[in-house]
């Protein structure tokens, strides 16, 4: 029934899944710094900080795709290539790219999210760590930072969803078969459109659900300690 | 109080602002080693803000601290010897929520002091013992009382084998049947020798373990002399007025 496009849809669903991973991770990163610089006592930082989350969100994510790839990528190679770091018909691989920009893309809206984290301590629990002489690190990775993820789960399980969603993008800027792809290509060359447009939907179906499988368990986890009382 | 012997606490010419607000104006205060100070004083006097600048969480414009001889400065070395020997209780007991009362009690002598988890094991059951819950050392802080989560905070700064206890408002946020218990536990560790200010309104407390009580108002020292003779016998009409107010809420 398939025509033997099991494979590919295999293929898809790995690649969907690796590009929303790269993403999401190099999301947080992007998250992390972006919150920083936002609760940072230096104004610079908080004004870069705001320009980034304002910016990002306010653009198309398709709008910010594109950029990244036709000026930016284009920009940094001939920079690169013109210092002499690379050979002048060097370009960025796209996957790298993609990721890149999709991550950036959902760090505006990590920032977000544990920036509000971080307001949602209460202040005695920095006082606290602050007066048994707890490093920077220990307060952080110890403390406050897991206090802040606990807060912020269910908002960053949302972003992840979307990353699943919107790593369907990449296909704009390169040949990648990613679950979307393979499906609309299979539709296309055998008019089966309601066969392969429900199998790729019932692909994202299945990796929202054990991704929310996955994401309450985490959730229940982190709830240790609490309302208990 | 031994004359001559190094002070626990030195506070000498300390003002305190925040924006235009003068919150600590000239504070200055020895206290000696094993001394028990109270500190007592209408909301806003500044006490908080005192006791806070001696182991660096509030920051003071002009004057010097010392602490067991080391001068506090904005230098990070400092402060990390100082808050080393310094504990703190707080008002709203400020344990950490997703860690068990046993692992709130190990995780600064461990990252702090480098102990091993076994001896900051034996340590934390020690003072659990000493304040009289050690069996609740594996339950979260949310699944004990009011009065059981402040024992436990008091554990936890011993834990770091502290040589100056500090105390804002220890029993403040409790129910009336569980400030005994927190006070109970504070005038033992006064019986064991340790330096301890205190800032508190539980005057029976104040007659029974202190040396010394501080009257602050408008971010000065305003009065200050033995229990007894201070409750007696206010020399100032703003420690009357403050004397007779506290005598009606309670
Ligand atoms: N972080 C801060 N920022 C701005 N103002 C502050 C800050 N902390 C304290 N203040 C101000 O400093 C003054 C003294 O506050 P402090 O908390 O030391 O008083 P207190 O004597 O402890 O009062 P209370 O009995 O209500 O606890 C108050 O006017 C308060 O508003
Ligand atoms: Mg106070």
């Amino acid at each position: 029934m398939m025509g033997g496009y099991g494979g590919q849809f295999l293929a898809g669903i790995l690649l969907t899944l690796e590009i929303s991973v790269c993403s999401y991770l190099i999301g947080l990163i992007f998250g992390v710094l972006g919150a920083a610089a936002k609760l940072a006592p230096w104004r610079v930082l908080r004004v870069l900080g705001n320009l980034y989350t304002i910016i990002v969100r306010a653009l198309p994510e398709l709008l910010l795709l594109l950029i990244a790839f036709y000026v930016l990528a284009g920009a940094l190679s001939g920079l690169a290539a013109s210092v002499g770091l690379v050979k002048s018909d060097f370009s960025f691989s796209p996957f790298l790219v993609a990721v890149i920009a999709l991550g950036f893309i959902q760090g505006a809206y990590v920032t977000e999210i544990l920036r509000a984290g971080v307001l949602a301590l209460p202040r005695g629990q920095s006082d606290a760590a602050l007066a048994l002489g707890l490093s920077f690190p220990v307060r952080w990775g110890r403390v406050l930072g897991p206090q802040v993820l606990r807060h912020a789960l269910p908002a960053l399980g949302n972003v992840w969803l979307n990353a699943t969603k919107d790593s369907s993008l990449i296909s704009i800027v390169g040949a990648f078969a990613d679950v979307l792809k393979v499906s609309s290509l299979a539709a296309a060359a055998t008019k089966q459109y309601i066969l392969f447009y429900a199998l790729a939907a019932l692909c994202f179906l299945l990796i929202s659900v054990v991704s929310m499988w996955i994401l309450n368990a985490l959730h229940i986890r982190s709830r240790r300690g609490l309302h208990i009382a | 109080m031994t004359a001559g012997a190094q002070a626990a606490v030195t506070l000498q010419g300390v003002n305190t602002s925040f924006g235009s607000n003068h919150v600590l104006r000239d504070i200055s205060l020895t206290v000696a080693q094993g001394e028990r100070v109270v500190i007592c004083g209408p909301s806003g006097s500044g006490k908080s803000t005192m006791i806070r600048c001696i182991n660096g969480l509030e920051r003071y414009q002009s004057g010097h601290i010392t602490v067991d001889g080391i001068a506090l400065t904005r230098d990070a070395t400092s402060l990390k010897r100082i808050r080393r020997d310094v504990g703190m209780v707080f008002q709203s007991f400020n344990l950490f929520p997703h860690l068990t009362v046993l692992e709130n009690c190990v995780l600064a002598p461990m990252s702090v002091r480098g102990m091993k988890r076994a001896e900051a094991k034996a340590l934390a059951m020690d003072y659990l013992g000493r304040v009289k819950i050690p069996e609740q050392a594996r339950k979260y802080p949310n699944q004990l009382s009011g009065g059981q989560q402040q024992r436990v905070a008091i554990a936890r700064a011993l834990c770091m084998q502290p040589r100056v206890m500090l105390f804002d408002e220890p029993t403040s946020a409790l129910d009336p049947e569980m400030v005994r218990e927190v006070l109970d536990t504070m005038v033992e560790l006064a019986g064991s020798g340790m330096t301890m200010l205190c800032v508190t309104h539980e005057m029976g407390f104040a007659r029974q373990v202190a040396d010394r009580v501080i009257f602050m108002d408008g971010g000065e020292i305003v009065e200050q002399g033995a229990p007894d003779t201070l409750f007696a016998a206010p020399k100032t009409e703003r420690l009357q007025r403050f004397l007779a107010q506290i005598l009606r809420s309670h």
